[in-house]
Parts: structure tokens; C-alpha cells; sequence
């Protein structure tokens, strides 16, 4: 973090504090200094040498990364500073980052481009582009001792933040280099290092985050604190598609340090908000509030209505998203058919920082600080809410509490909030609006609900003939900035992992029915593979049970055409001792998907006791390319199966005549310590391109845990969440 | 005016007496390193010390502790337990997303000063209150153990 950036925050800007009174005088005098902040007023004596949009080097040798990814908690800022210290040959404590400012003209995702975050792309984009500019800012150095010395720039060498000129005995730090280096022109090309060099990329080096994340000094949008700022808490309709008809804010208004009470309107979100002094006084004053909200429009159906219209869709055909041979007359005509019906709940997200954005009002301008995801369409959003140029929307991006998607909302939809309630308020001093946990599981921007259908044909030898699978719900890119990836009437996110099905079937069809519902949905980790690698997952099981084949041994038949998945599954089987002797202790269940252009298969060790069943320990083999931090990609395996076990086990949000029967933790309850299995990573070796790690492991474990719990109790699981099965684990 | 006893210091904050510590921290001490998670005492990203228990302060009103010592993030590096704590959590690469982790290192230090030789069992139950989303169980984990083996 960087004195520029957090200009103007009370709590982390000493300039600011010094100004204020005791009580922030003393909160900052407890903080460890912030790496940032005191290398800034240390460095900055000359101008700093900033060779591209990626780096800055200042005459104190401090090396700022700027990321033009927000870190989530994935690691993108431990991940991209290791690109540019591996090239720039920097020695990693010397290493900080910094958020770059919204600016799709610099800091565009590679993969979309627009500025932001998601797809598990942040390395896999930025792959070459970090690595180019630490090599440009190296090339730059070492002209600048070059001509300094007068020696050859070949003679010259670069080790751990040390240049050298081993024949006349000559170095220097790159911080004396800085001015000299800043007036050289930049190099039209630069020579990337051979894999083979490589002394950070593929060494777990400790995260840039993991000392301020340990001592409280992280600054997350919840964190954020500037003179003046006043904060809001908001009253949401009960419904999705209610309005608010009236409402009295005098006991509201009455509350200490509440200042104003406004009703406010949005594309997706409308309510009442009350504007307090802090957030006491603002969630008091919410509670205070009477509301009349106009239903007529409002959404009244419940979770189990929906799911039987699901099903009754299923039976039908719908729109062709994939068709290979003709299943339905090779499922007419097979010796065996088996068929099974999947069914998908709405997710929460639940991020552990609850939503939350800071907005300030100018004349003609608007400043944001928010863990900002996705920074062009949030630029966008404001500008058209607030009438002004998307330029003139400065986004501070500081750390996010958590997303796992929802923070990349398509509608900007908390962003947007916050201005609309600015706005119609006339506010000038800055305005954080802070979701409380119910709010943020209440407002929607769910996981949508899916079920699937799946039919197989089976000749005489049990081989499958065909396959034919529909799937039923609501797309996630209708109606936003993501619309045009939409393809023949075929949201590619509702069908991704089947569409794409790599086990070899000669007739397979594949269909889609898009429902429409005022539920408002979004990507959630893993998008499509979130439900897509259940369904495939857990039949292709049944297959190999209702004819008698080794889970292990059909599925390395059928993705014989596909090299990294056979490598990635016998290295899981091996782990996993597959092939060994099974007992009531040692009850296997296998799973194998390829998503953000990573394979990761998962074996589910289960162990029965007196008590129940056991999740003891799961094995997670991927192959995401080049790691270029096996930690940070342990880190997240770990993360995805502990993030999708939530969910297998108990994450759903029902409605019941339109109201979201979940609030909090106690009704959504997610995995804690206790109901943590141990897990074994294991990356493959690979030279590819790094791919996505960040959500691949996600979608596999519950596939994994179903297939070893229908191993258990000889019953398969066709519904999630196991909870609401009558299944759970001790 | 309210006086309380944080850090070893003594501060005034102009708040109701139904405010929750919490909030007093954050939004009037300016100590952010205490985090809102659920409001409900479920998640404990809240945690604090008082008198040296390990306290959900979103649920507990600020008139309740104002004769009590409360420590917070900010300042359990002055304990060596809360300093070995904080090394070990660097060590073992805990945080991601990192907005559980000042409650979970607030509690694992309650734990390790009550408890320097915690069994899994220990830890379970010392730990069971603080979620975190992001799935760092297993390091919070090696995480305590490292650090009661660098205390022992
Ligand atoms: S915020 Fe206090 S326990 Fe969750
Ligand atoms: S590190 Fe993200 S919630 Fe724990």
C-alpha cells in the first residue's frame, strides 16, 4: 500500500492523523508502520524511475509492483510482483504492491478487455506483460551502470537487487541507478528469461500480504476512514421486485446521530437509507425505520415451486447448445438406459467481509474505495448514475475481505447503491454504505438454482451409446455488460463443463432451457463448473456402478483422447493408494474436471465410526501450467475445497413465498475448523503457461464426497445440499 | 463520554452505552484492525480480548467493559504468546483474503496462554467460533502448533 493511494484515509495517512485527534493519534501509534507507508516518505527524494505502467522504482531501491488485480485473498498480488521480480532479478524484500487506478487503457484484464478481475485469469493474463515490464526496468538499469561506468551493458550482472560489474569490481542498488536509468529511453524489446533461470517463479516466496494480514493493519473497504465521512445502513424491500410505497423516518430521525433518512433507486436494488455519524447510530436508525413496501410487482414463489417447474422443463428438449451424432435415436435404440435428475439450490456467496463501498460526490467527478473487482463496468455504472464521463470515476482499489465473485458484480450493484444514496441525499462528504450480514445474504446476486437431466444408453458390454443431458435455469450474463457472450440463444456460463464434456460418447446432446426469474444472479467461484461437474461427475459414477466398472479405470477409458487428464487422474489414484485394499475405514470417492484451463481431480477419503461417516482427508491433484507459486496454489486448493465442501454440505438459500429463509451464519452455515478434512496437494510439473487456480478446485469436491458417500451407503446423491438430504458427516 | 481501558491506554468515546465494543473500536478509537463479519457473535472476526478472554465484541455493549482491560489486535504483539502467534501465522502462509484472521489470532492467543501444549481436540474447540471463508483452516493449524512449539 502507498502513501499516494491512501491519501486522505484518516486511519492509515500520517499526514492526516497527525492533524486529528488523540484517539487516531494512538490507533496509528499501535499500528506496525505500514510497508508502504513508510518506504514512501523514506523514497521520493528524486523523481522514481517508473519504466512502464507496472513498476516504479524509487532511489530508496523500493520496488512497487502496481496490480492491476485485485487481491481477493488468491494471491494475484503475491503473483504478479514474483513476474516482475523474477525478471527485474530483485530480491524479494525489496518487492511491495501497489493497486493500480482504474485505467482500461493500462491496466486492462488481457483476457476480457476491461479492467478487472475474475476467470481465474490474474497470472494467466499477465503472464508475459509483468514479466516484460520487469525485464524493460532491468535492460534500463543496467544501460544506466552501463554508462555510468563505462563498461559494456553485456559485462554487466543483475543478482537479488545488486548490480555488478564483476571485471572492475563495480555495483550498485538499484535505487542509485534511478535517476540516471528514468532518462534513458525504453527499450522497444526486451529478452524474457528461460524457464530454466528462474529463481522466484515456482519457489513458494511469502506472500506480500501475509505480515499486514496478520497484524490488523490491512486495509479492506470496511477499513477505509476520511474526515468527514458519515455512514449509511439500508433498509431492502422484503422481496425481489417490491418498491418502497412510504415510509416514516421520524423514529428513525430520532435516534442519536442519525442525519438524514433517504429513499433511493437503483437499476437492481431500491430501499431506504439511513445516514448516521457511524454505524450504530445507522443500523439503530434502520431499525427504527418503518417501511411500506408496494408488492405488486413483487416475487412470491418458493424454492420448492421453482425446483418442480425445473424438473417438469428438464423432460422437454430445449435450446441445442451441442450435438454430436444423434443421441436420441442411439438412446431409442440402446440395450440399457439410465437416467438421473440433479437439482441445485441458489448460493450465497458469503464472503467474510460483508459488502460495503465508499463513495464521495464531487463537482462533476466521483471518488470510490472499494475492493474493486471489476473497475471499467464500475466506472461505467457511476458515470451513468451520476451523469459524468466513466473517466472521471477514480476507483482506490484496496483489499477485499472475500468475493469469490460477488464483488464483480456485471450491474455494479453495491457500487452503484452507494452513489444512488449520496446522490439523493446531496451529500459532498464521502459516504460509507456497510451491508450487514443479513443484508448481504438477503439482496440477492446468487448462484442460480439448476437442475439437470441426464440420460444415458448403454449397449450390451455396458459401453455408453449416448448421452443426452438438459439443463434447466437462469443465465448469469442476460441483461449485462456480459450479454454479448451469449451465442445462439446459449449463455456459455449455464453450460460450461458439459458443453465442453471430454469423455469420449459417440451421441451426445446437449440442451438448454433458459429461465427468467427476478432472482438476480451471479458468478459465483467456478461459475458454470459449479454445478456442471456435479452432475457429470456423479454419473458418470453411476455408469460405473450400474455396470459394474472401476470409477478409476471408466473414467481413464473414456478420456483417453485427453493426455492431462489421464496424467492428472493416475497421479490422484496413486496418492489416493486407489487401487489398494478398501474397508470401512477407507471409503474412496473420485472426481475429475477441467475448468479455467486447469484439470484437477480430487479422491474423497470417508471413514465410517460408530458416530457416522467421516471426511477425513481428500487428495487434489491439478495441473494448472507453470506454477509460479506452488504455496499460493496449494493455498488455493485448499481454499476451493474448503469454499465448495460449504457448499456440498449445507450451502442453499430457499425461498419461501419470495422471502430468503437465510440471514446469517446460523442458518447458512459454512465449514469451520472442525469439519475441515486434511487434504494432500499435489501440482503437476509442466512448462505450459500458468492456467486458473483460483476457482478449479472449487467445483470437484462435492462430486468427490458424493461419489464416496453413494460408495458408503449405496444410495447416489442427486441433490445438493447433503444437509437437506438427510446426510451429514461427524 | 465513555472511558475504557484498550491497549493500556485510557479513552474517551462519545457513544451510546448500547454500542457494541466493536464499533467503538472501529469507528471511534479508530482501531480497524477488529473486524465485522456477522454482528451475531457466529464468526467471530470480532474477537478481542477482555481481561484477557477471548470476547466477540459485536455483541457486547461498550457499558459492559468499561472497567476491563481490553486488548485488540493492534496490540497483541506486546504479549510474546500474541507475537509468537503473529510469526508463526506468517510462516505458515495462514491469511488470504486475510479479513477472518485478526479474530483468528486473537483467539488462537487466548488458547496458547491458557494452553501451551493444545490438542487437536483443544484446537477444535478454541477455533470452531472463527470462520473463515477463504478456507485456511489447515495452516491456522499448523500455524498454533508452530507457534507452542517456538513458546516451549
Ligand atoms: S462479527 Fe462478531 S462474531 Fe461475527
Ligand atoms: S482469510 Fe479470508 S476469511 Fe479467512
Amino acid at each position: 500500500m502507498n502513501l499516494r493511494r491512501v491519501e486522505g484515509i484518516v486511519n492509515v495517512s500520517r499526514r492526516d492523523v497527525l492533524r486529528g485527534g488523540t484517539a487516531l493519534t494512538l490507533s496509528v501509534a499501535l499500528l506496525p508502520a505500514l510497508p508502504g507507508c513508510a518506504d514512501a516518505s523514506r523514497g521520493g527524494a528524486a523523481a522514481p524511475f517508473e519504466p512502464n505502467a507496472f513498476v516504479r522504482i524509487t532511489d530508496d531501491g523500493i520496488v512497487t509492483v502496481i496490480s492491476k488485480h485485485v487481491e481477493l485473498g488468491q494471491g494475484a498480488h503475491t503473483g504478479l510482483a514474483t513476474l516482475v521480480a523474477e525478471e527485474l532479478d530483485a530480491d524479494w524484500s525489496q518487492i511491495r504492491v501497489e493497486d493500480a487506478p482504474a485505467d482500461a487503457q493500462r491496466y486492462a484484464n488481457l483476457a476480457f478487455r476491461l479492467q478487472g478481475t475474475g476467470g481465474s485469469t490474474s497470472l494467466a493474463n499477465s503472464y508475459e506483460q509483468f514479466r516484460t515490464a520487469g525485464a524493460t526496468a532491468r535492460a534500463m538499469l543496467v544501460a544506466a551502470a552501463a554508462n555510468r561506468w563505462g563498461v559494456a551493458a553485456d559485462e554487466i550482472t543483475v543478482t537479488a537487487g545488486r548490480i555488478e560489474h564483476a571485471p572492475s569490481g563495480r555495483s550498485a542498488g538499484f535505487g542509485e541507478l534511478v535517476a540516471e536509468a528514468a532518462q534513458l529511453p525504453v527499450p522497444g524489446e526486451v529478452r524474457l528469461k528461460d524457464p530454466a533461470d528462474f529463481r522466484l517463479i515456482g519457489r513458494p516466496v511469502t506472500r506480500v500480504d501475509a505480515r499486514a494480514k496478520s497484524t490488523g493493519t490491512a486495509i479492506f473497504t470496511q477499513d477505509v476512514r476520511l474526515p468527514g465521512m458519515l455512514t449509511a445502513v439500508v433498509a431492502h424491500p422484503p422481496r425481489f421486485g417490491a418498491t418502497v410505497k412510504s415510509f416514516d423516518a421520524i423514529a428513525a430521525k430520532a435516534v442519536k446521530g442519525v442525519h438524514d433518512v433517504v429513499a433511493f433507486e437503483t437499476p437492481v436494488h431500491r430501499g431506504v437509507a439511513v445516514i448516521a455519524r457511524d454505524f450504530w447510530s445507522a443500523r439503530k436508525g434502520r431499525d427504527a425505520l418503518k417501511v411500506e413496501w408496494d408488492e405488486t410487482n413483487a416475487f412470491k414463489r418458493s424454492s420448492a415451486d421453482l425446483l418442480a417447474e425445473y424438473r417438469a422443463l428438464s423432460a422437454k428438449p430445449g435450446t441445442p447448445v451441442r450435438r454430436e451424432g444423434d443421441a436420441d435415436a442411439a438412446l431409442a435404440r440402446a440395450a440399457r438406459r439410465l437416467e438421473a435428475i440433479y437439482e441445485f439450490p441458489f448460493l450465497a456467496h458469503a464472503p467474510m467481509e460483508p459488502l460495503n463501498c465508499v463513495v464521495r460526490l464531487g463537482d462533476g467527478e466521483c471518488e470510490i474505495w472499494n475492493g474493486d473487482q471489476l473497475q471499467t463496468g464500475d466506472q461505467a455504472a457511476l458515470g451513468k448514475l451520476l451523469g459524468i464521463p466513466p473517466e472521471k470515476v477514480k476507483i482506490n482499489t484496496v483489499y477485499a475481505g472475500g468475493s469469490f465473485g460477488r464483488r464483480g458484480n456485471a450491474h455494479s450493484d453495491y457500487v452503484v447503491e452507494a452513489a444512488a444514496i449520496a446522490k439523493a441525499a446531496g451529500l459532498t462528504v464521502p459516504l460509507k454504505l456497510v451491508w450487514t450480514r443479513e443484508d448481504d445474504m438477503r439482496a440477492g446476486f446468487y448462484r442460480p438454482m439448476y437442475v439437470h437431466r441426464i440420460e444415458a444408453g448403454l449397449d450390451r458390454a455396458g459401453r455408453i451409446v449416448a448421452w443426452r443431458h438438459r439443463i434447466v435455469g437462469q443465465s448469469l450474463v442476460a441483461g449485462t455488460l456480459f450479454a454479448p457472450l451469449i451465442r445462439d440463444g446459449v449463455d456459455p456460463t449455464s453450460v460450461e463443463g458439459v458443453s465442453n464434456l471430454p469423455y469420449a460418447v459417440p451421441n451426445l446432446s446437449v440442451d438448454l432451457h433458459t429461465t427468467e426469474l427476478p432472482v438476480t444472479v451471479q458468478f459465483w467461484r467456478a461459475v458454470g463448473s459449479t454445478h456442471t461437474a456435479f452432475a457429470v461427475e456423479c454419473f458418470i459414477d453411476e455408469i460405473a456402478r450400474a455396470t459394474g466398472a472401476d470409477p478409476y479405470t471408466l473414467r481413464r477409458e473414456l478420456l483417453a483422447a485427453h493426455p492431462r487428464h489421464v496424467a492428472v487422474l493416475d497421479a490422484v489414484a496413486e496418492r489416493s493408494a486407489w487401487r489398494a485394499a478398501r474397508d470401512r475405514n477407507r471409503i474412496l470417492g473420485l472426481a475429475i474436471h477441467e475448468s479455467f484451463g486447469s484439470v484437477v481431480a480430487q479422491v474423497a477419503q470417508l471413514a465410517r465410526t460408530d458416530a457416522g461417516v467421516t471426511l477425513e482427508k481428500v487428495f487434489c491433484v491439478v495441473d494448472c501450467g507453470l506454477a509460479v507459486n506452488p504455496n499460493v496454489v496449494a493455498m488455493q486448493m485448499e481454499s476451493g475445497i474448503g469454499y465448495g465442501l460449504s457448499a456440498a454440505l449445507s450451502g442453499a438459500i430457499t425461498l419461501r413465498d419470495g422471502i430468503v429463509e437465510q440471514s446469517n451464519f446460523d442458518d447458512y452455515p459454512v465449514v469451520r475448523i472442525d469439519q475441515m478434512p486434511d487434504i494432500d496437494v499435489h501440482i503437476m510439473p509442466s512448462t505450459n503457461r500458468p492456467s486458473g487456480v483460483g476457482e478449479p478446485a472449487t467445483p470437484v469436491i462435492a462430486p468427490a464426497l458424493a461419489n464416496a458417500l453413494a460408495a458408503a451407503n449405496g444410495r447416489p446423491v442427486r441433490a445438493l445440499p447433503l444437509a437437506a438430504q438427510g446426510i451429514t458427516l461427524t | 463520554m465513555i472511558s475504557l481501558n484498550v491497549n493500556g491506554k485510557v479513552l474517551d468515546a462519545d457513544v451510546e452505552p448500547d454500542t457494541p465494543l466493536l464499533w467503538v473500536l472501529r469507528d471511534h478509537l479508530g482501531l480497524t484492525g477488529t473486524k465485522f463479519g456477522c454482528g451475531k457473535a457466529l464468526c467471530g472476526a470480532c474477537t478481542v480480548h477482555i481481561d484477557g478472554q477471548p470476547t466477540r465484541s459485536c455483541v457486547i455493549p461498550v457499558s459492559a467493559v468499561t472497567g476491563s482491560k481490553i486488548t485488540t489486535i493492534e496490540a497483541i504483539a506486546e504479549t510474546p504468546v500474541g507475537r509468537a502467534v503473529q510469526e508463526a501465522w506468517i510462516a505458515e502462509s495462514v491469511p488470504q483474503c486475510g479479513y477472518c484472521q485478526s479474530g483468528q489470532i486473537m483467539s488462537a492467543t487466548a488458547l496458547l496462554a491458557s494452553n501451551r501444549k493444545p490438542t487437536d481436540a483443544d484446537i477444535d474447540a478454541a477455533m470452531s467460533g472463527n470462520v473463515c471463508r477463504c478456507g485456511t483452516y489447515l495452516r491456522i493449524r499448523a500455524a498454533i502448533r508452530r507457534a507452542a512449539e517456538s513458546l516451549a
